[in-house]
């Protein structure tokens, strides 16, 4: 097994899925030639020709429509759109299309070939519109399929699935830790579940649920909060629609408190969400209010980016808030 | 309804090519005028100012990207190559038209008079920026010099420039917009979307395409297939001319021309430069994985600046010596704003809640609340370089495109 970093997991999906099944395409700005603006997609129209890997015109709701043009017809496709802050053009072929092709039909079409990459979330020095993360806008919609990775292994074993999934799927990759996340990755071909969550560390006293880059400041959050004798359970939720509520549910029936994180706005973030289901299903098991750690209800910034995050020393604060409540 | 006066009894399909769309071409790449062709007027003080301020942005460019090399910026884009067709073009204009720009065209704002101190301010994010230090370097924007403030996402500001000079109009204040954007943005939706409605809606309102090959590493063949940008004008029904991007007079031409067609017939006008984007996209960005020197080269040769520098001199309105001093004193005038305006501090940090409305709701005010309350029990944590290109909390090697 070879040591690489979350980027190179996600080319080496790509790489498998293209070598594995001819009908696998990617698309997408910049993709062809350069390999994408972060190099997602090097090597791979050298290795497979430009017919399946090649740049598309600057247009999201183009890249989109005929993605799931190219899904309808039997291919699978895999569109890259260069920033996840990019995505919005493209909304109504995702919210209103692809999301419905199937339903709308009687199921006698579907897109299900579709898989949208997209690197999101902030940590970069990028501003309004290089730092987004809309994960949330998409777990609203009935008939996607929403992952984000946090690790190499994952990215590499959940794009393979998101690509092989017969549902369309958005795969929001967290380009902050594209370089810095590394692990070991198996060269085989290999899936991970969709719809699971990875408990990724064990511990007793209270939850902690989050999904991409935030991993990192959860963790680390975990180990401060070890030196003070309290143990965390630590979840990745890895999908976020369909998100795994029984993982969730048995791990606060067993410490009694939840804290859930993401850089988002707070206001109809997804922690809402997993916040009001777990309080249906664990009231009695509840130790302390189940709290957020989230971006704030503002724009990304960038002079107080630094300010607006998440990070682990607000996860830290909101852990003994929790215990002490 | 469809115009169906003309008709034919054989059966023949229109073809991209039979739509072939001229280059204007005044001055030759000698800086002399080419035979028979018709010079704008311009007078000797407007030219020396389109000079100047070309010549100072390629300077500011220069520095700058100098300056993100040092650490001292976090990022830059260079208008290198195309200073004559945002310079050219906006000098046919009025101050009191609205300008709506992309993102490279920093040489417009220059000419309507921002300050090296103004640039600064942007680009470091201090506590005198005007967009308070909220957006990506070269995302400038002035009420007071109608520059609207730029937004990273592409061709956004197209069907805005519609609807801005639509109110011109009914304002009557007898002014109009320009809209630049680049032949990439010209494939978004948006683009069709804006040009439509501006000649529907007889909106006044120039759009100027700076066609410049590269849309970051896509090609223009991989961009689109027809003749460039301009017959997608013609068939919106909008009056459009192709310009050299590199010929400041044609340049200047068009921009005249196209202002006083566009408030005189309350109607749209396209005007394409055809130029080259001499620079990377940004800095961080390497043309080298993606274009060869020769072709680099051959468009150096056709230095827009340098072109107008010959004809300058060919007229007697300009000498070596005075070149040598503007650029000594630009030199030094930027530098000197950058030492200066990096050693301002942040903005305020209410600036977190301000301007997401007018007036900051209560649950901003709140989280506001606690997030200094939060600050307070990590004073060292937070805000320990207020005026911060903070790489060490940058995670290392991602870059924005």
């Amino acid at each position: 097994m070879a040591q690489i970093n979350l980027l190179q997991a996600v080319n080496r999906a790509l790489d498998t899925a293209m070598e594995a099944d001819e009908r696998v395409i990617c698309l997408g700005e910049d993709i062809g030639k350069f390999g994408g603006v972060f190099r997602a997609t090097s090597d791979l129209q050298e290795k497979y020709g430009k017919a399946r890997c090649f740049n598309t015109p600057i247009t999201e709701q183009g890249i989109v429509g005929f993605s799931i043009g190219l899904a309808a017809q039997g291919s699978i496709a895999v569109a890259e759109i260069q920033f996840a802050d990019y995505i919005f053009p493209a909304f109504d072929q995702i919210v209103n299309e692809a999301a419905k092709f199937r339903y709308r039909s009687g199921d006698q079409f579907n897109c299900g070939g579709l898989t949208i990459r997209a690197p999101y979330g902030g940590g970069i020095s990028g501003g309004l519109y290089h730092s987004q993360s809309p994960e949330a806008y998409f777990c609203h919609t009935p008939g996607l399929k929403v992952v984000i990775p946090s690790t190499a292994y994952q990215a590499k074993g959940l794009l393979l699935a998101a690509i092989r999934d017969p549902d369309p799927v958005i795969f929001f990759e967290p380009k902050a830790i594209y370089r810095a996340e590394v692990g070991e990755v198996p060269d085989t071909d290999y899936v991970l579940p969709l719809g699971v969550a990875e408990v990724a560390t064990q511990g007793s006293d209270i939850t902690l649920v989050g999904w991409g880059a935030q991993m990192h400041q959860l963790h680390r959050a975990s180990n401060m909060a070890l030196r003070d004798g309290i143990s965390c359970e630590v979840i990745d939720l890895c999908t976020l629609l369909p998100w795994d509520v029984d993982t969730v549910a048995q791990s606060v029936e067993k410490t009694g408190r939840l804290i859930i994180s993401h850089e988002a706005p707070r206001t109809g973030g997804f922690a809402g969400e997993i916040s009001a289901t777990i309080q249906e299903r664990c009231f009695l098991s509840l130790e302390s209010p189940i709290m957020r750690v989230t971006g704030m209800d503002t724009p990304f910034p960038l002079v107080f980016e630094k300010e607006y995050m998440p990070d682990y020393l607000k996860v830290y604060e909101a852990i003994k808030a929790s215990v002490n409540f | 309804m469809a115009k169906f006066d003309r008709t034919l009894g054989t059966l023949r399909f229109t073809e991209a090519t039979d739509l072939s769309i001229p280059t204007l071409s005044i001055l030759d790449p000698q800086g002399e005028l080419r035979k028979g062709a018709e010079a704008p007027v311009i007078d000797k003080e407007t030219a020396l100012k389109i000079y100047r301020d070309m010549t100072y942005i390629r300077v500011l460019d220069e520095r700058m990207v100098s300056a993100q090399r040092q650490g001292r910026l976090s990022f830059y884009m260079t208008c290198t190559g195309e200073e004559a067709a945002v310079v050219g073009s906006i000098a046919g204009f009025s101050d009191r038209d609205m300008i709506m720009a992309q993102y490279r065209e920093q040489a417009a704002l220059r000419y309507r008079g921002f300050t090296s101190e103004q640039f600064m301010n942007q680009m470091l994010s201090n506590d005198l920026d005007l967009g308070k230090g909220r957006q990506m370097p070269v995302h400038y924007g002035s009420r007071a010099l109608n520059y609207m403030t730029i937004s990273s996402t592409l061709a956004t500001q197209i069907p805005q420039a519609a609807g801005y000079a639509y109110g011109q109009k009914l304002s009557g204040n007898d002014a109009c917009t320009v809209c630049y954007f680049g032949e990439g943005a010209a494939s978004e939706g948006d683009f069709h979307a804006g040009l439509n409605m501006a000649a529907v809606l007889n909106c006044p309102v120039v759009f100027v395409v700076r066609n410049n090959g590269y849309a970051i590493s896509t090609p223009n063949s991989e961009q689109f297939s027809g003749d460039g940008i301009a017959p997608r004008g013609v068939g919106y029904g909008i009056k459009t001319i192709r310009v050299d991007g590199n010929d400041i007079l044609a340049v200047y031409a068009a921009g005249v021309a196209a202002r006083k067609l566009a408030i005189d017939s309350s109607a749209p006008v396209m005007i394409e430069t055809m130029s080259y984007r001499l620079g990377a996209h940004s800095t961080s960005d390497d043309p080298t994985n993606y274009r060869n020197a020769e072709e680099e080269q051959l468009w150096a040769e056709k230095d827009p600046i340098l072109r107008m520098r010959k004809w300058l001199l060919g007229k007697g309105w300009w000498s070596d010596q005075q070149e040598h001093q503007l650029k000594t004193s630009y030199k030094k005038e930027i530098l000197d704003a950058l030492k200066s305006q990096e050693k301002r501090p942040a903005p305020s940090l209410d600036g977190l809640i301000s301007d997401v409305y007018q007036t900051p709701p209560l649950h901003l005010q709140r989280q506001y609340a606690e997030l200094k309350q939060h600050i307070d029990k990590y004073p060292d944590h937070y805000l320990a370089n207020p005026a911060r290109v903070d790489s060490a909390y940058q995670y290392a090697s991602v870059q924005i495109p």
